[in-house]
């Protein structure tokens, strides 16, 4: 919880030294809440205020890395419960599940299949992140093998299981460099794993039954200098899960309380019945705050819905939501195929190209740069006019990738027809229709070269 | 530092709004909560599912979308039958495409008996939407009011431009009205304010429009979770209506939907699990299996 300048006023010197620069240190209390400053600029603050100060301007939330270098999964330092409220900043870890009791060919297969699981979607890439190497076999050289082989044929971050606390650790101290997350780290073990996770700095994935219980860990680990934890409060159904996740949650960020204070992780693949379910409820716990979500699912028609999913929730809702300005190919065009201009608004984007590739009618979409805003309001105020539009034109040299002079314009901009029949004399100007799921029909009856 | 659960406690409650009449009769709203959160306050009624029934052939459905009623999707009142007696509907909704303006151009008669009949044969709780051309949908949905006096239908979408005539032949024959205002909370309130001057708020549900999965789903989430707060939060008298959400005809017109069975009932439930998470108390479902899913998911 982000501390007031009063609050902070209280804890210093009082002596307005001037020596931090600021004329008061009122002054310098109010810069610090906004972080205009830093403590350390206090040349006579007492050193336990200072610590005590520091740990309650930290973000209620503890941001975990979990994997190094490129493919490293930041989460957490979230902070709002809505994000209408502002955004939600770390997208979850999407983590499949692969048993060290599966068979060889089987986890070849898997590990194969996951990492094809990337779809590109309007200029950003869709995967799957990490993977969790669960030891079901009870033996630590059979989970060794498995943890080698994921280690060697693949870069993903591993989240390391198992109920072994001693196999637990000597798979990841093959793997610490890729710095994986060790799970579960427990009542009963904290005090084993605390100067092996110290060692090898791992990030702990703490279970417990109940929120009593993982606070007892944290509290712990933190206590020993361990920081960085991701918690499971042991929810194994959906429901549950978003009731813990949400308490979680509101612990850290409204009411400062720092043993709660890190991101989650869940398991619909412990929770489900069946495939759909477990998409589901990966989902659902997605939208209601878990920091990662184990899933067993490796198909694409269950992944792919949960990596959009992801997507739409973490878009920043401050932000609209844009595509590049340029001229998109919609299924290979050639010289004779139509040519439709819109805006850059993605949603406008996706809804007008679906409809094309829906159609079967290759086409040329010109998009043009709208500053995300859409077809009317965008005409309104002067990004969507016959002139602008005319300068696109010329500078995607459009003339030239077509034989015939027609243009497609969305039907809901009748003004702009008359303004394009007088910036673009030699062209045709189509009014298209008013609802983008009318263009396949449009198009089949009405485009003729 | 000790632990105490950080429930959060709200005076008020989002109303409470009737569907259909006589025992079949389900009630939507009434929680004084979020979504789900029966462990800190109280959720009296279960979202309401819907099963989305045309009252005409379909065009241009993915084959999986319309197999489950392929041998009735030409007769609307056994398409309605099937929906509840084989995929175990409790709430119907019953789009008049018809009646389309730019399609068919069904008189609003046709499109009224068509109503009474699944009315008269199954008696459950049954939602009828126009097709959202401001005109036309006001003949429609007070031929259709008429035609069904006192069976509590819920009719919609009514609109800024035609909240007035619609609403008040809702009155006159007893039923409640799905008020539409599109993606913006004030405009919401700004229609229930205009309905509540002369139509009673226990008979409104309201519709912030929804955006498929891919497709602006987020913005519908967002404004669905506003709506809530300041319901629930800030006790705004005027933002205490159940939430509808339509979703079947957004997500089915995808194309992630028509690429496969599997992907597209996921993409209908995952949209309709969102909404659900922000708040709505009315969803209509396209797939019987993506409903089925959703309501063994949520009442385990």
């Amino acid at each position: 919880m982000a501390l007031k300048g009063a609050e902070i006023m209280k804890m210093l010197p009082k002596t307005n030294c001037k020596e931090c620069g600021c004329a008061t240190c009122f002054a310098f209390a109010m810069k610090l809440a906004t972080g205009g400053v830093k403590l350390d600029d206090c040349p006579y603050i007492d050193p336990e205020v200072k610590a005590e100060l520091e740990g309650a301007m930290a973000p209620p939330m503890k941001l975990v890395t979990i994997g190094a270098g490129q493919n490293a999964m930041v989460i957490g330092e979230e902070e709002v419960m809505f994000r209408h409220e502002k955004t939600f900043f770390h997208e979850p870890g999407i983590a499949v599940l692969i048993s060290d009791k599966e068979s060889e060919p089987d986890i070849d297969e898997k590990l194969a299949r996951v990492k094809d699981l990337r779809f590109e979607r309007i200029g950003n890439v869709l995967k799957v992140n990490l993977l969790a190497l669960s030891n079901d076999s009870g033996d630590g050289g059979t989970f060794e093998t498995l943890v080698k082989k994921a280690y060697e044929t693949t870069d993903f971050p591993f989240i390391l299981i198992s109920e072994d606390t001693d196999i637990l650790f000597s798979a990841a101290a093959m793997c610490a460099d890729r710095r994986p997350l060790v799970y579960p780290v427990t009542n009963e073990n904290v005090s084993a794993s605390i100067p092996k996770l110290k060692e090898l700095g791992l990030p702990a994935g703490v279970k417990g039954e109940s929120l009593d219980e993982v606070i007892a860990v944290t509290s712990q680990l933190k206590d020993a200098g361990v920081e960085e934890c991701v918690i499971d409060p042991g929810s194994r159904n959906m429901l549950d899960g978003i009731r813990d996740q949400t308490l979680i949650r509101r612990a850290a960020l409204k009411k400062g309380f720092r043993p709660l204070g890190y991101p989650t992780m869940t398991f619909p693949c412990f929770m489900c019945r069946d495939k759909y379910e477990e998409a589901l409820a990966a989902s659902a716990l997605m939208t209601k705050y878990a920091g990662i979500v184990v899933t067993s699912l490796t198909e694409k028609e269950f992944i792919f819905p949960l990596l959009v999913h992801r997507f739409n929730i973490y878009s920043d809702p401050r932000r609209p939501m844009t595509v590049e300005e340029k001229v998109y190919e919609v299924s290979q065009p050639d010289e004779n195929s139509p040519i439709l201009i819109s805006t850059n608004y993605a949603l406008d984007f996706f809804i007008v190209s679906g409809a094309i590739e829906e159609a079967n009618i290759p086409a040329f979409l010109c998009i043009k740069d709208t500053g995300g805003i859409g077809v009317l309001a965008a005409w309104t105020s002067g990004k969507f006019t016959g002139e602008a539009i005319a300068e696109f034109f010329k500078k995607y040299d459009v003339e030239n990738k077509v034989k015939h002079k027609k243009l497609i314009i969305p039907g809901v901009a009748k003004k702009l027809k008359d303004e394009l029949e007088e910036e673009l004399p030699s062209w045709e100007i189509l009014l298209g229709p008013s609802e983008a799921s009318d263009i396949p029909k449009f198009l089949s009856e009405e485009w003729k070269v | 530092m000790t632990y105490e659960a950080p429930l959060e406690k709200h005076p008020v409650n989002i109303r409470e709004v009737v569907l259909g009449e006589g025992e079949k009769a389900q009630k939507i709203g009434g929680e004084n909560t979020f979504p789900f959160h029966s462990f800190e306050g109280s959720l009296p009624n279960p979202p309401g599912l819907a099963l989305e029934v045309l009252d005409m052939q379909p065009e241009n459905w993915a084959t999986w979308a319309l197999d489950p009623f392929k041998d009735v999707s030409s007769d609307p009142v056994e398409w309605a039958r099937k929906g509840v007696e084989e995929y175990g509907a409790e709430i119907l909704c019953l789009r008049l495409l018809s009646t389309d303006p730019m399609g068919m151009d069904a008189a609003p008669e046709e499109a009224a008996k068509t109503v009474r009949k699944i009315v008269d044969s199954l008696n459950i709780p049954l939602i009828v939407l126009g097709t959202g051309t401001e005109d036309k949908d006001s003949k429609v949905l007070i031929e259709v009011a008429r035609a069904c006096s006192g069976k509590n239908l819920l009719l919609g979408p009514v609109l800024k431009g035609n909240y007035q005539e619609i609403a008040k032949a809702a009155l006159e024959h007893g039923h409640a009205i799905v008020a539409q205002a599109s993606m913006d909370a004030n405009l919401t309130k700004e229609l229930n304010i205009a309905l509540c001057k002369f139509f009673p708020p226990e008979k409104i549900v309201v519709d912030p429009t929804s955006s498929a999965l891919g497709y602006g789903m987020e913005y519908t989430f967002s404004i669905i979770e506003s709506i809530k707060q300041f319901g629930l939060v800030d006790k705004d008298k005027m933002m205490q209506m159940p939430v509808f959400a339509d979703i079947g005809i957004e997500c089915w017109r995808t194309k992630e939907a028509r690429e496969s069975a599997e992907q597209g009932i996921l993409w209908e439930a995952t949209t309709g699990m969102t909404f659900l998470l922000a708040g709505a108390n009315l969803v209509v479902f396209r797939h019987p299996e993506a409903l089925r899913l959703i309501k063994s998911m949520i009442s385990y």
